[in-house]
């Protein structure tokens, strides 16, 4: 099915544009229209359709659900919500205040929020349609671990006293929580959810079709450009510090998952070792200082501090483990 | 006059918003007046987890995008 796209980019770039199907510029250029027409179709396909089917959620009845469950259960849902859920950063700390007046464990809230950048629908497809079912298995199942883990750690030491002192003291205050219920709970037509996808579906790719472009981009030229000596020569040998490493440079760095996909799958095409690529990829995507900024008005240093260890450790192990798993098999 | 409330950290959607009512409401005569509230904590006290929202009189009408001029009717009839 996806044949198609690979025989618009053979028309496009060697008989259009008569480059040299040997060449350099010529297999980059390939790449790179093969992979991004791909991609716009299938996100325009899919984004509608996954909205169709959640314009009845909203973060208000996530926030219902989750409020007076138990913790374990809490850390599961919370991660899974933050993958259905969508999510733009710039939403974050309204959302994370919203369930912390609802009282919600600060470790389920911190497991929806560190899963909601890693997993999307968005990178689902990107993830499905360049490297394939197995791989996006692992990393969907990575990527909720990873914010169940959190969860589980945050609560574990009491990150909710490094919270700002306002927002401390109102997590901690007795007595009925009295959450607001504006948005009233009617039956959506097929007409209403039509409306909701179109108008999702478009303000989605406006968001996005720039970070494709990067994204693609950057693959493109690693995938044409940069020869597969230079990889073997410094990175293809999963040396155990690399993983770290990687980790470290990649947390503050600001990217989504959206651009982030095309450019692990021409890393791995060029023999970098999976657990590093992983290592790298994954924390790029799921913290940046951006975020850590936005962050910094409702928690203190400490709490930043503690995530970002967290993350650094968690997302080491993970390298860890699948360069081993790769040696091995 | 009424008294309409725009949440919102500061992000674009917020500011068009804003923009948005007051278009809205001097083609339709609505005598407004708009407030922008940018503070967290006044955000959380509104309950509203997705922004931008708006709030007219007080109570919140619409959270987490950009109303449309459909919905404004609505509100404000």
């Amino acid at each position: 099915m996806f044949v198609v796209f690979t025989h618009f980019a053979d028309w496009l770039t060697y008989q259009l544009l008569g480059l040299d199907s040997a060449s350099n510029i010529g297999q980059s250029l390939h790449f790179f229209i093969e992979d991004t027409s791909k991609i716009f179709v299938l996100l325009f396909v899919l984004i509608y359709v996954i909205a169709l089917l959640r314009a009845s959620l909203n973060v208000e009845k996530v926030r219902d659900y989750l409020q007076g469950k138990n913790r374990f259960v809490g850390y599961v849902f919370g991660s899974v919500f933050g993958a259905v859920t969508p999510f733009c950063s710039c939403s974050s700390i309204p959302l994370f205040l919203g369930f912390v007046s609802a009282r919600i464990p600060i470790g389920v809230t911190m497991a929806f929020l560190l899963t909601s950048p890693l997993i999307n629908e968005i990178a689902i497809v990107l993830l499905g349609s360049l490297l394939g079912l197995k791989f996006t298995v692992l990393y969907v199942a990575l990527g909720l671990s990873l914010g169940i883990v959190g969860g589980f750690v945050l609560d574990l030491c009491k990150a909710e006293r490094w919270l700002i002192p306002a927002l401390a003291a109102r997590y901690q205050q007795q007595g009925e929580v009295e959450l607001s219920h504006f948005s009233e709970d009617k039956a959506l037509t097929l007409n209403d959810r039509h409306e909701f996808a179109k108008n999702e579906t478009l303000t989605i790719l406006k968001r996005i079709w720039k970070w494709v472009f990067i994204g693609v981009g950057i693959g493109a030229f690693i995938h044409g450009m940069v020869p597969a000596a230079w990889f073997e020569e410094n990175l293809a040998h999963g040396q155990w510090w690399t993983v770290p490493v990687a980790t470290f440079i990649a947390i503050p760095i600001y990217t989504n998952a959206t651009a982030i996909v095309p450019i692990m799958g021409s890393l791995l095409a060029k023999g970098m070792p999976l657990g590093t690529t992983l290592a790298f990829c994954m924390s790029a995507v799921a913290a940046s200082i951006p975020e850590f900024t936005m962050l910094k008005q409702v928690m203190t240093w400490r709490l930043l501090a503690l995530i970002f260890i967290y993350l650094l450790i968690a997302i080491s192990i993970v390298g860890w483990v699948f360069n081993i798993i790769n040696v091995l098999g | 006059m009424k008294k309409v409330t725009v949440y919102g950290t500061g992000c674009k959607s917020c500011n068009e918003t804003a923009k948005q009512i007051e278009t809205f409401s001097a083609a339709n005569n609505i005598d407004v007046e708009i407030i922008k509230e940018k503070d967290l904590m006044a955000i959380m006290d509104a309950g509203i987890m997705t922004t931008p929202g708006v709030a007219i009189d007080g109570t919140v009408v619409h959270t987490g995008s950009i109303p449309s001029d459909a919905e404004l009717q609505k509100y404000f009839a």
